[in-house]
């Protein structure tokens, strides 16, 4: 066990948890940020998916200690004025069926948008691939990532 | 139109606090109950609009369309209408399973009938308050307005008064054409919660005092614990309780998910690999192969094809074992308190998880609560009651609350599979080219029969009958089924066996229409030009229905039309759940594999309720079902499932992903399924596009096999 420091969201929390623990249990269990979801453990699946230091990385198969002194972002803390505008047109294109996957979904989008603003369709594709979705949303998360990428929300 | 029976209605009166109850009945196939209401409609006096049902949302969003079904003939703004999921209890919820395509179908006249007596007794409730005549009051908007004076009285003011007076035995019901709710693409109500990580799924939820629990199973199938060590476990920090429990498993109880993870990965466990040690995919094959030669159990029969002779000929198809993998790995929370036990976990099918639990750890099933959470995904796994088993036995075996949690290689390895089938079909063709002759014999084990539900006739399952059905006019036709037994525990999987029986004809139709010739749409035309009533065990299948969506289907993709070069199309279509679905699959090969361009979908599920869900449905099990036609393959060696996380069992990404078009048959008759028909006929239309493409025919799935 180590007492580690993570900011998370913008917030500094102290956690005492062994250092190779992934980041995903510790973000779930630890500091109870449920939105960050379990699928694969290995890096497979993306519904793990969060920043670290501005970086799309999978929490499952992320140590804790590797996420030291730099900033997390988890969905629970996406920036925007109220939802984030992938947020909003995630809602506007009605993605989300069983829903578990998404927030992960976004959070690789988010990345995504912030190197690439107005991505195109096979930056889109390179972008997502790595994040599957049993409920197969595919399309409607293409089209939802173009509407927050043309700045339309809702 | 018709009255309430006893069976739809039976309770009206004030709710806990002042308002108006109306209680009623959905039937389900499999319930045999009881003159007891199993939803109820609630208004209160704050002016709270709430269904009490037994439906669990896993993705389908049936927790929008059954509001939109109420409110529309109670006059209520439908936002405002909340689900509060029942918990089991079948002698008050009914059979509450969350399959079969069947929220819909079953909700949609009891849920209309419910909406119209609530507002004819507002209304009424509204008339006397105000001394008007009733006809002078109209409902609107959650109010009753009385035009001639302007007032307007909320529902919320007028449900006690209401919650007083006799319910209406025939509530005029709404005519279609006045729907302002029903038929709009309407947004979900759970859209917002699961876009920012507020929406809690079986996984995310924690009761006090809960730890971590992972089990060790004996990699072979069946087989049982020894002894096991735990030495090395214990030395984990977070770690408590490790025990066996049952015959084949032994839990690692921690203070978190990742200390239960590493205990597990140290436990040393000897097993007793039992007889299925040698056990290999290739075996269950022989077994289906060999079965074949039964007899078997007739499901549908006309004229005589034993009679018939001309040019024949025959093939056989096969599948195999499948998984569902939903994204929510599986889990259970528990709670053990000796003369009761409380669940919450993500299910389809509450009362059997209570039943099950209850037997498990010793107790009867009233003294088990069972809550019922958001599901990541179902697809069928979670019709299993295993994870709510294993999670009340190790907060039994450990005395703390408990959630268990699957990894994706438990999910993978142990789950409940699609069986794999064998089919033999044959075809004789007259002096024009048409089948003079069809015949399809299906062999592959019983998942009801299995689990212990047989059907109406032991020789066949149970659902089967609705998921095989031949909905062509053949002169002579026969349909049969080989019940088999291999040592996989079957699991019910999206559109159950839909998937393979419809690969089988589907594909054969085509072969017959390749030996003579013919186009493949023109060929099923045919068999589809008069109007004609199949009747298929219970349900009455209409040939002029499957006639328009093929038609449909066939026109918005362009069929017969130029296509660009090296793309190619395929069409295959078929009836389940009630559902007339028809699909063409445009292609190209690349390096000898298929690419999925676009699907084009046109279904026929009477009343479309909402087309946005719809659409969603349609778009969903067409990536589903491409995953099944292309990739998805459970392999059994030494008696160990080889597969084990999305690598080496891969599902469709968005890389691969096609455009899916929906498009929905205009129709005001019942609403039928939605959530699985559009499953079966994709892998057909996909192997007859590649047919097309290189006059190869797939008979064996997976194409990438």
């Amino acid at each position: 066990m180590a007492d580690i420091t993570l900011r998370v969201n913008g917030s500094e929390h102290q956690v005492n948890v062994p250092p190779e623990t992934p980041l995903l249990w510790v973000l779930r269990d630890t500091l109870q940020m449920t939105g960050t979801k379990f699928g694969c453990g290995a890096g497979l699946c993306g519904a793990c998916t969060v920043h670290v230091g501005g970086e799309a990385v999978r929490s499952c198969s992320t140590p804790v200690s590797q996420s030291v002194g730099k900033d997390i972002v988890t969905i629970e803390g996406l920036p925007g004025n109220g939802l984030h505008p992938l947020q909003q047109a995630w809602i506007a294109e009605q993605v989300p069926q069983c829903g578990y996957c998404q927030t992960g979904q976004i959070m690789a989008a988010a990345a995504l948008l912030v190197k690439t603003p107005q991505p195109s369709d096979e930056q889109i594709t390179q972008a997502m691939t790595g994040n599957i979705c049993r409920c197969g949303t595919y399309d409607r998360i293409r089209k939802a990532i173009h509407r927050a990428a043309a700045g339309g929300g809702r | 139109m018709s009255s309430f029976s006893r069976r739809e209605f039976l309770a009206v009166g004030a709710a806990a606090g002042a308002g108006l109850v109306i209680g009623f009945y959905l039937p389900h196939g499999s319930a045999s109950c009881a003159f007891a209401p199993n939803a109820f409609l609630k208004i209160t006096s704050d002016g709270k609009i709430t269904i009490v049902v037994a439906r669990s949302e896993m993705g389908q969003g049936v927790h929008t369309a059954l509001p939109m079904i109420l409110a529309e003939e109670l006059e209520a703004d439908w936002k405002q209408i909340t689900i509060e999921q029942a918990g089991a209890n079948p002698t008050l919820y009914g059979d509450q399973q969350t399959g079969s395509s069947a929220s819909l179908r079953i909700s949609w006249d009891p849920l209309r009938k419910a909406g119209a007596a609530a507002r004819e007794m507002l209304i009424s409730a509204a008339a006397l308050e105000w001394g008007v005549p009733r006809s002078a009051c109209v409902a609107e908007n959650s109010s009753v307005v009385h035009a001639p004076s302007n007032r307007r009285l909320s529902y919320g003011h007028l449900a006690a008064r209401a919650g007083g007076l006799p319910i209406p035995l025939v509530p005029p019901l709404k005519d279609a054409k006045d729907f302002k709710i029903v038929g709009k693409p309407l947004p979900r109500l759970d859209g917002s919660s699961k876009v920012d990580g507020k929406a809690i799924f079986g996984i995310d939820l924690r009761v006090k005092g809960m730890k971590y629990a992972l089990l060790a199973r004996c990699p072979v199938i069946g087989g049982t614990v020894l002894s096991f060590d735990d030495k090395e476990s214990k030395k984990i920090s977070g770690v408590g309780f490790v025990g066996r429990i049952g015959d084949s498993a032994v839990s690692v109880v921690a203070d978190s998910v990742w200390a239960a993870m590493e205990g597990r990965r140290v436990l040393n466990v000897r097993w007793d690999e039992g007889r299925n040690k040698d056990l290999n995919s290739a075996a269950i094959v022989d077994v289906l192969k060999k079965s074949a030669a039964n007899k078997a159990a007739t499901l549908y029969s006309r004229g005589d094809v034993s009679k018939v002779a001309g040019r024949r000929i025959q093939a056989a198809y096969q599948t195999p074992l499948m998984a569902q993998a939903p994204m929510e790995p599986g889990n259970c929370t528990a709670h053990f308190r000796g003369s009761s036990c409380e669940i919450w976990g993500p299910m389809q099918w509450p009362p059997d998880v209570r039943d099950a639990v209850a037997k498990a750890v010793g107790l009867d099933s009233d003294q088990v609560k069972i809550n019922v959470t958001l599901l990541g995904g179902g697809f069928g796994r979670r019709l299993d009651h295993d994870y709510a088993v294993e999670a009340a036995m190790v907060s039994k075996a450990a005395g703390v609350p408990v959630k268990v949690i699957w990894t994706r290689e438990d999910d993978m390895r142990f789950s409940s599979y699609r069986p794999a089938s064998y089919h033999v079909l044959s075809g004789v063709l007259d002096g024009k080219g048409w089948p003079a002759a069809f015949s399809h014999r299906i062999v592959e084990p019983s998942i009801n029969t299995q689990k212990g539900f047989p059907g109406s006739s032991p020789e066949v399952d149970a659902d089967l009958p609705d998921e095989a059905s031949l909905i062509y006019s053949l002169p002579n036709a026969l349909v049969e089924y080989v019940m088999t037994v291999t040592p996989i525990t079957p699991g019910y999987m999206r559109s159950v066996y839909g998937l393979e029986t419809a690969f089988a004809s589907e594909s054969f139709i085509d072969e017959l229409a390749a030996a003579t010739g013919k186009d493949p749409l023109e060929y099923r035309l045919h068999l589809l030009a008069q109007d004609e009533d199949i009747k298929y065990f219970d349900t009455i299948w209409k040939t002029a229905r499957m006639r328009g969506v093929l038609q449909m289907a066939a026109e918005k993709a362009g069929w017969g039309k130029p296509l660009p070069a090296g793309h190619y199309h395929g069409i295959a279509c078929f009836g389940c759940f009630g559902t007339y679905m028809a699909e063409v699959v445009e292609i190209t090969m690349e390096n000898d594999q298929p690419r999925v361009h676009r699907v084009v979908g046109a279904i026929d599920c009477g009343q479309v309720v909402n087309p946005n869900i719809l659409e969603q449905q349609i778009q969903g099990a067409v990536n589903f079902a491409l995953t099944n036609a292309l990739r998805a393959q459970i392999t059994v060696e030494k008696g160990r499932v080889v597969q084990g996380n999305f690598d080496d069992y891969s599902p469709i990404r968005m890389n691969e992903a096609p455009a899916v078009e929906a498009y929905f048959v205009r129709s005001t008759e019942a609403p039928t399924g939605a959530g699985e028909p559009p499953v079966p006929p994709l892998a057909p239309a996909l192997c007859n596009a590649i047919y097309a493409a290189t006059k190869r025919r797939i008979r064996t799935l997976p194409i990438l096999g």
